[in-house]
């Protein structure tokens, strides 16, 4: 199979997980939408490393990974401390500095 | 089926005649890595500190730890600076991944410097109000205790703190040394990682306005992990373009002077699509980090709930790192596209410094009208590093180490001026303050007067520097919005001194905590260093000046 279609795939799930950061409103939502991103690109990195037939795009992949959890471990600590203290993870809610 | 048999059905043993090519070790040059690695060194201690060493004698140990760690970091920095990594002997280390050269130790050294203030204003403790007898600095006692509740109650009464401040503290150190050096993309992505999250975290753990502290650390959280994702995104799709991910391969291959093509390499270098899309969202992303116009919504928010010493590292360092990773990435990998991003630089430049400095004219909070500043100032880089040329790069070395300092030293005045809410952030309070507390008030004078680029402190060496060199490098109309826009900025800077100066007191006005030892430090350095670089900078302009060329 023609490894540019796996690139569209991976420009559709980045396009999808962009919108979904921009038009939804709980944070642990939007935050999943993030993830989304994270691995379309990692999508687009392997389709790119077997179209060049070198590792590197592969051994990021791995790199973002462990950068994804480490994002997760972080996010989901400031999040669960938001909705602790709010008792509402929605980002319309945090709007105590808005003008 | 045995043990053996089922293994040997997805390994294959090795034999005499088909042995492993044997893995070549990679080649590490630890002495001159060795900023980062005492720096990530301490952050791991400091850890082993938070686990080991009872709760009442950490906060010494991890300041000893902190402090000691950013000392012997920046002495290598010098010692590598004078053996001639800067200049003669730089080059490319770590088989490739971190780039050894004037600008990285420049602004390693910018940046270690600043953490070493920026941690004196961390472990600052005699701000706050004594706790149930115990002395408290700007972190929340327990950061997991829900606002208001008993647990919190219950952990102020303890007299904990959040010792874990400075190891975190260390690791966004390590992330910005790396950040700047970096020399190829996937060490750029992981070092703005490394920086990004322990900030995220510090923003969350002021003591006061806790909700506020929270809300401005999900904000900048969510908008820099949307940011970043922009960024691999892009480090993606340029990998695509140049099937590598070094600096210089790529650049070669921008350049179209890149040995050995490949089929698959040829086909994807015809493909102009990836080169600009992914380069316009790498450079998207760093922007987003600089805080730079369109990117710079998160930027008042963040500044304004984050506790004010890490309001005030995190402007100055945060700028130094980004500035840095973006001048390389513009001047290493793409000159070759400078006639496509110049355009949008100028476009991104101007809007900029203009909104950065109108918005602030409508500021009532002192924090997010320094964050409106610091907009204001990234576009006044940002007309350094579209020169293009190698002043445009000292110069913009040189604006760096000048703002970092007024910056850091700006918000450790903020953090004196305090009311029975913690600090007094809102403007009206600041009337009077210069017949209330006249030496607190000239030091924020001469603050204001740096940022604001009056002659005599260093804004004006580093504006002037950044300005002349964008008009040399054929940016003249850049230059004339700068004036205007600073122009503009004088005017809010002006203001508050006016408001401290010349208008009275309000009887139920904020006090002037006296601090420790730590913040005088902070501050004092902070007006010493916009005084000498303002009367004497050719010292540094040299030294910015030898430091201004890039390994390839």
């Amino acid at each position: 199979m023609n490894p540019v279609n796996y690139l569209y795939l991976a420009a559709l799930l980045f396009t999808i997980g962009a919108t979904g950061v921009l038009i939804r409103r709980n944070a642990i939502v939007v935050f999943m939408c993030v993830e989304l991103m994270l691995n379309a690109c990692n999508l687009a990195f392997v389709a790119f490393s077997r179209l060049h037939g070198n590792l590197d795009g592969q051994i990021i992949a791995f790199f973002t990974m462990v950068v994804a959890a480490a994002e997760v471990v972080v996010g989901l600590a400031i999040i669960v401390s938001l909705f602790r203290s709010r008792h509402s993870a929605s980002v319309d809610d945090a709007s105590l500095m808005k003008l | 089926m045995s043990a053996t048999a089922v293994h040997s059905l997805w390994t294959t043993a090795t034999t005499a005649a088909d042995p492993i090519a044997k893995i070549d070790a990679p080649k590490i040059e630890y002495g001159q890595l060795s900023p980062v690695l005492i720096v990530i060194g301490a952050a791991i201690i400091g850890i082993l500190v938070e686990a080991f060493v009872p709760r009442r004698s950490r906060y010494h140990a991890q300041m000893f730890v902190s402090a000691v760690a950013l000392v012997a970091a920046f002495a290598a920095v010098v010692a590598l600076a004078a053996r001639g990594y800067g200049t003669t002997k730089a080059g490319i280390t770590a088989m490739g991944a971190v780039a050894v050269d004037g600008p990285a130790l420049f602004l390693q050294g910018t940046i270690l410097l600043t953490s070493l203030v920026g941690l004196f204003t961390f472990a600052e403790r005699r701000l706050d109000p004594e706790a149930h007898g115990n002395r408290v600095d700007s972190f929340a006692a327990q950061a997991a205790a829900v606002p208001g509740s008993e647990s919190e109650q219950k952990a102020v009464k303890a007299g904990f703190t959040t010792t874990e401040v400075f190891p975190l503290l260390l690791f966004a150190v390590v992330g910005m040394l790396v950040f700047p050096a970096a020399n190829d993309l996937l060490t750029l992505f992981v070092a703005l990682e490394v920086f990004s999250l322990p900030l995220y975290l510090l923003c969350a753990l002021a003591r006061r306005k806790r909700l506020m502290s929270q809300e401005a650390a999900v904000k900048y959280f969510l908008l820099g992990a949307f940011a970043s994702a922009f960024t691999l995104f892009g480090i993606a799709l340029l990998y695509g373009y140049a099937g590598s991910m070094s600096y210089g391969t790529i650049a070669q291959v921008v350049d179209g002077t890149v040995q050995n093509v490949t089929p698959a390499l040829a086909d994807t270098m015809g493909n102009d699509a990836l080169l600009l899309v992914g380069s316009a969202l790498i450079v998207m992303g760093l922007l987003f980090k600089v805080g730079a116009v369109p990117f710079h919504m998160w930027t008042p928010d963040v500044y304004q709930g984050a506790p004010t010493p890490v309001t005030g590292f995190m402007a100055a360092a945060t700028k130094v790192a980004a500035f840095g990773a973006l001048l390389r990435i513009l001047y290493v990998v793409l000159p070759g596209l400078r006639w496509d991003w110049r355009p949008v630089m100028w476009g991104v430049a101007i809007v900029t410094m203009l909104a950065g400095a109108i918005v602030a004219i409508t500021q009532t909070d002192i924090k997010r009208l320094l964050a409106y500043s610091s907009i204001a100032h990234a576009g006044f880089i940002l007309a350094g590093v579209i020169a293009t040329t190698p002043e445009g790069i000292s110069s913009v070395l040189f604006y760096l180490a000048a703002y970092s300092f007024v910056t850091i030293g700006a918000f450790a005045v903020v953090t004196l001026v305090r009311d029975a809410g913690g600090e007094a952030t809102h403007l009206s309070k600041w009337a009077g303050l210069g017949r209330r507390s006249p030496l607190v008030a000239a030091v924020f004078a001469v603050f204001l007067l740096a940022f604001a680029g009056i002659p005599l402190t260093s804004g004006f060496s580093g504006k002037f520097a950044v300005f002349k060199a964008a008009a040399e490098g054929g940016a003249a109309p850049l230059v004339v919005v700068g004036v205007i826009s600073s122009a503009i900025a004088a005017f809010f800077y002006i203001r508050v001194i006016v408001l401290m100066f010349f208008s009275e007191p309000r009887p139920e006005g904020p006090t002037v905590a006296v601090p420790s030892p730590l913040t005088m430090t902070a501050i004092g350095v902070g007006v010493a260093v916009t005084v000498v670089l303002g009367v004497a900078p050719q010292y540094f302009l040299d030294l910015a000046g030898q430091a201004g060329v890039f390994v390839r």
